[in-house]
């Protein structure tokens, strides 16, 4: 490392950057509760946690759900598990509604249709903006009239296949017609400005690791833009001027201290992805969209 | 002179991040307390919306359980007269009479559910079961929007008293801590069968 002159205050760069990704992580972990029954990754439309549905049909209700969603835009997903253990179905149903996001962000169209087998128990949770065409009464109803008789039956192939042909025809109508476009953009909870800073840190210390010039000519045009676009545009043309310096100093200083703190350990920048590791599988399945729940819907038993 | 020069793109970025960190979140987890109490209200509104339907068809097969049918056209009426506001979040007074009310709502409705049970005829009833189901439905909605209110809530208050939002709200914003819903009143008590 070419740090010579930096070499005597090293240490107490450490110590900053330490501190400040301290801090940094303190406010990013969230305060979570503990939960009785975890919520599983999803695979795709159809996940058969608990083993009931014939590999054939899991196969024919995915392709049916995904042209559904490609056609219609609102996603449709079924989860069977073993057992709810203890939970009670409203709360396990929320909770991976939460989690998974079925629906469109802004539309809020996803269905979630849970089935605990031990327990014998059936949910339809309905997203918000489904809520007017598939209301409680009506997913109450194709729950006692459509999937329950087939469910004591035993026949959950069958009872599956019309209880989600009902699901679709009562959400007929509504958001049609807008598929398509929505394919490979995720959204993100991170503000664009906080992301183009971020961005433009890491930019500016890649290209100063790389060359001390290049740093500091990325550091002073990119602070004084950054100003200009986004975080505050109202500054004048002088301010912005006196700007480059400290940015060009930024520039060249960043470098250093991003390298003291990667190379303590190499922490996970980029970490965050899907934690399902779907994609490849199950044939164009894109993931969910981040639709919201209010807790719609109705749950019954067989 | 050269350690002074090295300090100031680090204040710099201290005060960037803190500054946007503490205020606008404070502002948001606000937003989203006042959001959340919206949903909350609107869900016991579809509640009080469902009663006198509710009232109608049982009075239909149940006629002499005028008692019972009396007390939730009375909860529903006490509930239908709160003059509540968004503003309620900053009233725990207001928001503690709120809960009052619709506890008294809520006990009274399992009450009837309760004496429903002897019905069978009612039971069978398409319409009881319709409306069966949106009240079901419509509780489980009470209950993701409490949920929901009281995380909100807890993010707030955790904002404004931590590090940096604790001083931008000592300085600047002066909002107070917001009270989380409580338990329904009655409901700590499990119910008693009597045969």
């Amino acid at each position: 490392m070419h740090l010579t002159s930096f070499t005597k205050y090293n240490h107490g760069w450490r110590v900053v950057a330490g501190l400040l990704v301290s801090i940094a992580f303190t406010f990013a972990i969230n305060i979570s509760i503990t939960l009785a029954l975890e919520v599983p990754h999803y695979k795709g439309y159809v996940n058969d946690y608990a083993d009931i549905i014939s590999p054939q049909m899991e196969a024919r209700l995915e392709r049916a759900l995904q042209s559904f969603d490609l056609t219609d835009s609102t996603q449709v997903a079924v989860l069977t598990i073993n057992s709810l253990e203890g939970d009670s179905i409203e709360e396990f149903s929320i909770r991976t509604v939460d989690k998974w996001k079925v629906g469109q962000k802004g539309k809020d169209n996803g269905v979630l249709l849970l089935v605990a087998q031990k327990d014998r128990k059936i949910r339809i949770e309905v997203g918000r903006g489904l809520e007017p065409v598939l209301t409680d009464l009506l997913s109450g109803r194709i729950i006692d009239t459509v999937l329950t008789p087939y469910f004591k039956a035993g026949k959950f192939n069958e009872g599956l296949e019309a209880g989600i042909t009902a699901i679709i025809q009562a959400t007929r109508g509504e958001f049609k017609a807008t598929g398509g476009s929505r394919r490979g953009q995720r959204h993100d909870e991170a503000s664009p400005l906080l992301k183009f800073f971020f961005f433009g840190i890491v930019l500016v210390a890649f290209l100063g690791s790389n060359s001390k010039t290049l740093g500091i000519v990325a550091g002073g045009l990119l602070f004084p833009l950054a100003f200009l676009f986004g975080l505050l545009p109202s500054f004048g043309f002088l301010i912005l001027l006196l700007l480059i310096p400290v940015g060009a100093l930024g520039g060249w200083l960043l470098p250093l201290f991003i390298a003291g703190f990667l190379m303590r350990g190499g922490t996970g920048y980029y970490g965050r992805g899907m934690g399902g590791g779907f994609g490849g599988s199950s044939g164009g399945f894109g993931g969910f969209g981040g639709g919201g729940f209010g807790g719609g819907g109705a749950s019954g038993g067989w | 002179m050269k350690r002074i020069v090295l300090f100031i793109p680090v204040l710099m970025l201290l005060s960037i991040v803190l500054a946007g960190c503490g205020y606008n979140t404070i502002q948001q987890n606000d937003e989203a307390v006042i959001a959340a109490w919206g949903n909350i209200e609107a869900a016991y509104q579809r509640r009080a919306d469902l009663i006198p339907n509710l009232v109608e068809v049982v009075k239909g097969y149940a006629s002499h359980e005028k008692e019972t049918l009396m007390a939730v056209t009375e909860a529903r009426a006490k509930v239908g007269k709160l003059q509540i506001g968004s503003d309620v979040v900053n009233n725990p007074e207001a928001l503690s009479k709120f809960q009052a009310a619709q506890g008294g709502l809520s006990s009274a409705l399992s009450r009837l559910m309760v004496v429903v049970e002897r019905y069978p005829d009612l039971k069978a009833n398409q319409n009881f079961l319709d409306l069966q189901h949106q009240l079901e439905g419509t509780e489980n909605r009470i209950n993701v929007a409490r949920v929901r209110y009281n995380d909100a809530v807890r993010v707030f208050n955790t904002s404004i008293r931590t590090f940096p939002g604790n001083l931008t709200n000592k300085l600047l914003l002066q909002l107070p801590r917001r009270e989380p819903f409580k338990a329904e009143a009655g409901s700590e008590v499990a119910p008693k069968v009597k045969f």
